[in-house]
């Protein structure tokens, strides 16, 4: 050790435990000033946590696969997330059946929207054709956008990297714009959340209401669906 | 604890494997969430299903505990999006903004839509 101070750091830098504990301390970190901002939009816990550790691995030149090597036990935790928000709807099923109508109309205007609004705001920035293909799916989870740009022959990594920036962006623009619009039920603005910002805003939702957040879970998974129909068909229709 | 996690992750497995065998346009995730929903509701009906991880709050403490820190899940992958941001080089800023103007006409639609059905409905209740 003493002939080089530096192979502590070697070693540890290439050990998943490092990384799962930079992760785990920066967003323990983000989310107590998000909760002593009283969940402030722009205290976003993710927001903040993201570009911190982003700005850590360059400052300490670690490659990304190195970070999720111990990031990736936080990461497979989405997964078993997704299955339990069976137990929030289930607790709140009265509320969601007598709401079904309200919800399928929205989820139609709200998938309708997000990829036709995408497609031809980017073909009117005058975006080129495999960059318009990969934000068209960007209101839905990072997965099922990468599939749907990949089987459009886009770029996958493009269509994550535009799926999480449209989730921190829906998350931290949500609450002021329903206060303006004057939207209170927080059905609504939970079913919004999690279409238009699926995980990130389901997490946004779920720590402002609880109704918030099992609406946006809902919105989130039906929009998944739909959205993988909707964008090669919005695609032929709209896209030169 | 242990049976409920598991039975959590038996739901995205069986979720996972449907959807990869039949070729689903959906999240396995999502269909496992279905799946424990569907057994949620089973349980409630039949008796003989309401045990181990189904009593006594199992699944629902350990799902609870799982969704308290939902936002934490999403910080390595957007992690990821800090190191491509060389991927918004030539575009960048139209990009953002194409994201940015079309999650606020998303969230509109949305909200506006379910607000206005749900108070056309209630006024046809009303009648």
């Amino acid at each position: 050790m003493k002939d080089n101070p530096f192979s502590l750091w070697v070693y540890l830098s290439q050990s998943p435990l490092l990384w799962l504990t930079v992760t785990l301390l920066v967003y323990a970190t983000t989310d107590a000033v998000s909760l002593a901002t009283r969940r402030h939009p722009l205290a976003n816990p993710v927001l903040h946590a993201m570009w911190i550790i982003g700005a850590f691995l360059l400052a300490t030149g670690t490659s990304y696969t190195t970070y999720f090597a111990g990031a990736q036990f936080v990461h497979f935790l989405l997964g078993p997330a997704t299955v339990a928000l069976a137990v929030p709807l289930y607790e709140n099923r009265r509320r969601v059946v007598s709401s079904i109508v309200p919800m399928l109309v929205a989820l139609v205007a709200g998938s309708v929207t997000a990829v036709v609004s995408a497609a031809l705001l980017a073909e009117f920035a005058g975006l080129p054709r495999d960059v318009v293909l990969s934000l068209a799916p960007k209101s839905v989870t990072a997965g099922v956008a990468m599939g749907i740009a990949e089987s459009l022959h886009a770029d996958p990594s493009l269509a994550a990297v535009a799926v999480i920036l449209t989730g921190i962006m829906g998350a931290i623009i949500v609450t002021p714009l329903m206060n303006r619009t004057g939207v209170t039920d927080f059905r609504a603005r939970g079913f919004a959340a999690g279409l238009a910002a699926h995980g990130i805003g389901t997490a946004r939702a779920f720590q402002v209401d609880e109704i918030a957040g099992v609406f946006s879970g809902i919105a989130m998974s039906l929009n998944a669906l739909l959205t993988s129909f909707l964008v090669p068909l919005v695609v032929t229709l709209l896209v030169r | 604890m242990l049976a409920s996690l598991s039975l959590i992750l038996l739901c995205q497995l069986i979720g996972e494997a449907v959807v990869r065998g039949l070729g689903l346009p959906l999240p396995g995730p999502v269909l496992g969430l279905l799946l424990l929903l569907i057994l949620l509701l089973a349980r409630d009906r039949f008796a003989l299903l309401a045990r181990g991880p189904l009593r006594n709050d199992g699944v629902e403490t350990a799902s609870k505990g799982l969704l308290a820190h939902l936002s934490l899940l999403f910080v390595p992958a957007g992690v990821g999006v800090v190191q491509e941001l060389d991927l918004l080089a030539s575009h960048g800023i139209a990009i953002i903004l194409v994201l940015a103007l079309s999650v606020v006409l998303t969230l509109l639609a949305t909200a506006l839509t379910f607000r206005l059905v749900s108070r056309l409905l209630k006024q046809q209740d009303a009648r």
